[in-house]
């Protein structure tokens, strides 16, 4: 035998070494933690008995990691928790478009991309969480409010590191402009009542503590509070207020409704299993994995016959902002900038 | 006849000897020099981003982020620096030179921080003493008092961060400036004794100058730590260089930028590590012979109660409150988390820790041994490179990594499929192979460190001996060497094998598919803000790395051990 009929054969075997290639699978690369996709995965397989490889880590370093592996990555899917970073996917060109009708059936035109890049799978709204007991919900309005000096040293808000704080602050560039945008920024830097520190659930406990009145949250962290194992945790979600800003008032911006993001994913353009992934993301929008969202990590279905779950239910119902989500992904390095410059940590 | 006869036999041999040994050396030189390339690739990588463009990414850091992310940096070495050198060092002194009830117990537990990784500390001083911790709320229900009324140390601070790092930092000072006193000989201590200098003028004339290398190569191991650390900073919300590097790569989308910060930060941790170098250029200190190691003063009344704090305080606040506190919140989630897949979890560390630590030994006896043997300005220069990995984030050192592997199995991919009509896709990249590969870069430095030090003891003359009597250099190492560095080998191991275990970033960046770490486990679930359940991963963490640490210590205290047994022959 000569070297150019082993070699292959060589070759063969690390490949086979590697990694099962004859199973039907689906790779997914997911900044969506592991509790909160895997057990939607497990049924997946359950149903269809394809396979499903999984890596969780964030999704800039994701999309760098397709980028890199190049042709050859292994990527199906992508699974982000941000608008942002699939219009930042999308723009890296590491997505494909999908021609599904169930897809398009199931997903509101708002909460999918243009393209048929991504798809949305869950929504969760960003609000504002109040002490019951020191604010009344009359003295709310809307994010342009927060800025207001009457609520000096009284807002505790995460780090604009923070995936969630760059989408809304870019959403306020999309509905207020630059200008008034950064003007908004530094009121804001100038109410906070300390730097920010920690995550969305420490903001609410802070304003429980006392040291602020107002914090920024996502709907889900209080709503995993109030079902939290941890009782401490429960005692202080009940005193906690839920306000959906931007309900109403006298101009179109005022009443936009409340800061709107969605979990979603895309498949990637170099897919080695595409047949399976877009099966994936079929039964992702299915009642199960709709369901998993909704009553696991309270989010909100991104289909209307989901029902809402019990913990969010207690929140309330409210309007929601109708901005084209690919603005947030946009916006987002101005965003970034945008808060170095107001020293918004 | 016979005796000029074997002069010449002899002069035949050393010839022979000569010529095995002088292309000998330059191929050590060679095997050395390519090694170190290989594993400093991803610094090369890093370095090289400096050449490519980043739009304005640095006018808009420079005119907005950069100098506070300079300031607090420096800021922050500063604080842990004087904070380790606080706290490790005047343990060191008092377990080595003083007797007082549970010193052979503190001798160890002073090194148990070691197993807790600096973002644990973090969240759990942090569930404790926040606003909305239990001893706030305490403190507000008693004195019927609310938030304001009283005054409180902030934990998410800049001097909270300092505290944090010192409390899990600090056993590297401890650890080197421990050996460096037991190596000292006492007649040194006591003869400042006898001369009058009271106990402290003894520790500060004598013993401090006489182990100041072995303390400053402590200092910097804690300060290349500090300064890769993402975790602390990040959740106390403080913009420093790291935190600086992840939120360009993740809010600008920018890596390149984010390299070049980190080539940055490398050019810095390199002028440090040639000023280190070069404030040791004069000590060539050797084993001197039999040591005596000082006969124990006793302690008593205040200057005891002095001594207990200096030594139980480090312990208390750098491991007791912290594993109380995880124990406590693990005890409430236990169940949720603690199931089957927990265990392969567990296993997927201890492989990686044990596998890097296993090939980071060899290596490092590779390098430094190489070292010994020929020597040069050219070796020290590779090793001096092979250090910068400990100071870099591990999410810059995966993105090193990432790189020209995933190019290279592209490229081998390529090569294949235009040769053989066969694909092979991508075989290194998102492998074990490459995790543990950027582990090696990050943390061979500190294999090197300490193989280097305990082999840089050995008198050379021992060498010298071994090859006139025709031993080849690696039987010198096997049968003279390896056993009297079998302290510092295990040192070696043993803190490569918990730095693995704790390691976060670049394990998230490179890890195969449907493969967990605990750290990664810690990570998900804080990251969720779920720190009670992020407990259960954390403690185990904690709990396997206690293992090393303990074995560590058992050397340290068998390697007095062994003094005491020739002083006493």
């Amino acid at each position: 035998m000569s070297s150019k009929t082993v070699f292959p054969f060589v070759l063969g075997f690390f490949w086979l070494l590697t990694g099962s290639i004859f199973a039907a699978e689906v790779n997914v690369y997911s900044a969506r933690g592991e509790d909160l996709i895997k057990p939607a995965l497990d049924q997946f397989t359950r149903d269809t008995g394809i396979t499903v490889n999984l890596i969780t880590e964030n999704a800039s370093a994701l999309i760098r990691r397709i980028e890199s592996e190049g042709v050859n990555s292994p990527a199906d899917v992508l699974l982000t928790v941000d608008a942002g970073r699939l219009y930042r996917a999308k723009e890296a060109d590491i997505f494909q478009s999908i021609d599904s009708v169930i897809l398009k059936a199931r997903i509101p035109v708002a909460y999918r991309d243009i393209d048929d890049k991504w798809f949305g799978l869950s929504l969760r709204s960003r609000v504002i969480m109040y002490d019951k007991s020191r604010v009344d919900a009359s003295e709310l309005s809307t994010y342009e409010d927060l800025a207001n000096p009457k609520w000096r040293n009284e807002i505790c808000i995460r780090s604009s590191s923070n995936i969630y704080n760059q989408s809304l602050l870019a959403s306020l560039i999309a509905h207020v402009g630059a200008g008034a945008a950064e003007e908004w920024t530094r009121g804001l830097v100038a109410n906070f009542a300390r730097s920010p520190q920690g995550g969305d659930r420490d903001q609410i406990r802070a304003a429980i503590a006392g040291q602020c009145k107002l914090a920024v949250s996502n709907t889900y962290y209080l709503a995993g509070m109030l079902i939290s194992d941890v009782e401490a945790d429960v005692e202080v979600a009940k005193q906690v207020g839920v306000f959906f800003p931007n309900q109403g008032g006298d101009n179109e911006s005022e009443r936009r409704g409340a800061h709107m993001n969605v979990s979603g994913a895309g498949v990637v353009k170099t897919a080695p299993n595409k047949t399976e992934a877009v099966q994936l993301l079929e039964f992702l929008t299915g009642d199960f994995a709709q369901k998993f969202y909704s009553e696991v990590n309270n989010e909100y279905s991104v289909r209307s016959d989901i029902p809402v779950s019990e913990a969010l239910r207690g929140f309330g119902d409210f309007k929601a902002d109708s901005l084209n989500l690919d603005t947030l992904g946009r916006n987002n390095d101005s965003a970034v900038r945008m808060a170095d410059r107001a020293g918004w940590r | 006849m016979r005796i000029s006869n074997l002069s010449s036999e002899l002069a035949k041999i050393i010839g022979k000897v000569n010529k095995v040994l002088t292309p000998k050396v330059s191929l050590w030189s060679i095997c050395v020099w390519l090694l170190s390339l290989v594993i400093a690739l991803p610094i090369i990588v890093v370095f090289a981003s400096i050449f490519f463009p980043s739009e304005d990414i640095w006018q808009h850091l420079i005119d907005t982020v950069l100098g506070i992310y300079i300031s607090n940096s420096l800021l922050l070495m500063t604080g842990v620096s004087i904070g380790v050198l606080l706290i490790g060092i005047p343990p060191a002194w008092l377990v080595t030179f003083y007797r007082f009830p549970g010193r052979s117990i503190l001798e160890w537990a002073l090194l148990m921080p070691l197993a807790i990784p600096a973002y644990i500390i973090a969240y759990t001083y942090t569930g404790l003493l926040d606003v909305a911790g239990p001893l706030q709320s305490l403190l507000r229900e008693t004195f019927d008092m609310r938030y304001g009324d009283y005054w409180f140390p902030e934990v998410r601070s800049l001097p909270g961060a300092m505290v944090m790092l010192s409390l899990v930092f600090y056993p590297y000072v401890y650890l080197l400036a421990r050996a460096a006193f037991l190596e000292q000989s006492a007649a040194a201590f006591e003869a400042a004794r006898s001369l009058g200098c009271s106990p402290l003028r003894a520790f500060t004339q004598v013993g401090l100058p006489l182990a100041r290398p072995a303390i400053v190569v402590g200092l910097s191991l804690a300060l290349m730590e500090t300064l890769a650390d993402y975790g602390t900073v990040q959740y106390f919300g403080i913009p420093t260089f790291t935190t600086g590097i992840y939120r360009t790569f993740n809010g600008l989308g920018s890596s390149v930028g984010a390299t070049q910060l980190a080539a940055l930060l490398m050019v810095f941790v390199l002028s440090l590590l040639l000023l280190e170098g070069y404030s040791r250029r004069k000590s060539a200190v050797f084993e001197a012979g039999y040591r005596r190691p000082a006969s124990r003063e006793r302690l008593r009344g205040g200057r005891l109660v002095l001594c207990y704090f200096a030594c139980v305080a480090p312990v208390v606040f750098g491991f007791v409150i912290p594993f109380a506190q995880l124990a406590a919140w693990a005890l409430v989630t236990f169940e949720n988390i603690f199931n089957a897949s927990f265990f392969q979890l567990s296993l997927n560390s201890l492989i990686l820790a044990f596998s890097t630590a296993f090939f980071a030994l060899m290596l490092a006896l590779f390098v430094t041994y190489a070292k010994r043997l020929s020597g040069g300005f050219l070796n020290e220069t590779a090793i001096k490179i092979l250090s910068l990995g400990y100071a870099i984030p591990g999410v810059v050192i995966g993105l090193g990594v990432l790189i020209p592997f995933a190019w290279l199995d592209n490229e081998i991919s390529a090569y294949t499929l235009k040769n053989f009509n066969f694909n092979m896709g991508l075989v290194l990249s998102g492998s074990i192979f490459i995790l543990i590969f950027a582990y090696l870069v990050r943390f061979l430095p500190i294999a090197i460190n300490s193989v280097d030090s305990g082999l840089a003891k050995i008198k050379p003359s021992m060498d010298e001996a071994g090859r006139s009597l025709g031993r080849s250099p690696l039987t010198m190492l096997r049968r003279v060497h390896i056993p009297i560095l079998r302290g510092s080998l295990l040192t070696a191991v043993l803190l490569v094998f918990v730095d693995v275990l704790k390691e976060l970033p670049a394990t998230l960046l490179l890890r195969p598919f449907n493969f967990n770490t605990l750290a990664v486990r810690t990570y998900e679930l804080a990251n969720e803000e779920r720190l009670a359940e992020a407990a259960v991963p954390a403690l185990t963490i904690v709990l396997v790395s206690i293992i090393p640490v303990i074995l560590l210590s058992k050397s340290m205290a068998k390697s007095d051990y062994k003094n005491d047994e020739i002083t006493r022959a």
